[in-house]
């Protein structure tokens, strides 16, 4: 139930920051299982993987990498974001180091998709 | 001079709005509107004030999903279109209207040893206090708290998990911690060490966005999650 209490505007950097952080987390979490099994056919099925890897020139799959290190980058940022703000008692700052920890992640995100195209 | 009607939604209750018209002022806050609506519209609306200039800390509330110190909040700069919903502030249990049992939060004040822990009696001479300290510093960067719990409403942590002592009252122990008067830096330690404490802090900010007095809860438990890990290896050699 969502009432008027209930309801909290989270639009500021911190809580963006954070956000990013865990929903990238949770994204590689999810792609290391499979990106372990294909690497396991190797061993198990050289040919399907040959296979496979022939599917990793199309644009989709491509594009999709563009995603995923776009994940590790803003995780990377994310967890030295994390990282300086407790281990290092710097304070209004904080803000100013979540912006830059995003950009800097989209900025590489960016080079790469660059240089795959 | 009244010019246009404010739409201010105010929530009454679990599931329960209602809707007022209230005329438009300059320089019109967000408090002046409820006061408002109590002596005009509605006498039983129950709210909390006292001081009106952002000394006394007793009249937070949610408004338009922001928690903020209405007394000093300008209605022109929170209003969409002429629209205002007003609420009781979040995470705490609500008595009536807008009034909030604020006994959680400073009973987790006392559990985070949000005391001061003196050693000096009315006899002796009052302690000297060297002002250009670094501790001095950190510890004046926390004292304007006014404990209107605007942090405490606005920290998802404290929704996740109940008994979590929240931004206000660890703010408190790290501003005893580095304060020279205070002589019971271990009791402080383990008191906001334990499962309730700054470690289950996960930074997310809103503490130090919403905060009215800007300060910034958020680097304080930080603080304390440092100290908390140097005195556990200290310890432990």
């Amino acid at each position: 139930m969502k009432t008027a209490r209930n309801i909290i505007s989270r639009a500021h950097p911190l809580w963006n920051a954070y956000i990013l952080h865990r929903l990238s987390g949770l994204g590689l979490a999810l792609f290391l299982p499979v990106h372990f099994w294909v690497l396991a056919m190797a061993v198990t099925a050289p040919a399907q993987l040959d296979g496979f890897l022939h599917l990793t020139e199309t644009p989709v799959v491509k594009l999709a990498e563009v995603g995923l290190v776009f994940l590790l980058a803003v995780h990377m940022f994310g967890g030295l974001r994390l990282m300086a703000l407790e281990w290092l008692p710097w304070s209004p700052s904080q803000k100013t180091m979540a912006a830059l920890a995003t950009a800097l992640s989209f900025f590489v995100a960016a080079l790469f998709f660059l240089k795959a195209i | 001079m009244a010019a246009d009607l404010l739409d201010i939604k105010i929530q009454r209750g679990p599931d329960k709005y209602e809707t007022f018209q209230v005329p438009s002022h300059a320089s019109q806050t967000v408090l002046d509107v409820v006061s408002w609506v109590q002596q005009n519209a509605d006498p039983t609306l129950s709210y909390r004030f006292a001081c009106r200039v952002g000394m006394c800390g007793s009249c937070a509330m949610m408004v338009n999903g922001v928690p903020r110190w209405t007394c000093r909040t300008h209605i022109s700069k929170v209003s969409k279109g002429n629209a205002v919903t007003i609420g009781p502030l979040r995470n705490l249990p609500v008595i009536k209207d807008l009034v909030v049992d604020m006994d959680p939060f400073f009973d987790k004040w006392i559990a985070a040893e949000g005391v001061h822990h003196g050693s000096r009696t009315r006899d002796d001479p009052i302690a000297p206090v060297d002002t250009s300290t670094p501790a001095r510093v950190t510890a004046n960067a926390g004292i304007e708290c006014i404990n209107c719990a605007v942090c405490f409403a606005a920290c998802d942590t404290v929704t996740g998990s109940a008994d979590y002592l929240g931004p206000a009252a660890l703010q408190r122990a790290w501003t005893l911690l580095n304060d020279t008067k205070d002589t019971a830096a271990a009791t402080i330690l383990d008191a906001v060490s334990d499962r309730n404490g700054c470690h289950n802090c996960h930074a997310m900010g809103s503490c130090t966005a919403y905060c009215p007095n800007e300060l910034d809860p958020m680097s304080a438990i930080a603080g304390l999650k440092r100290e908390t890990a140097k005195s556990l290896l200290r310890r432990r050699r």
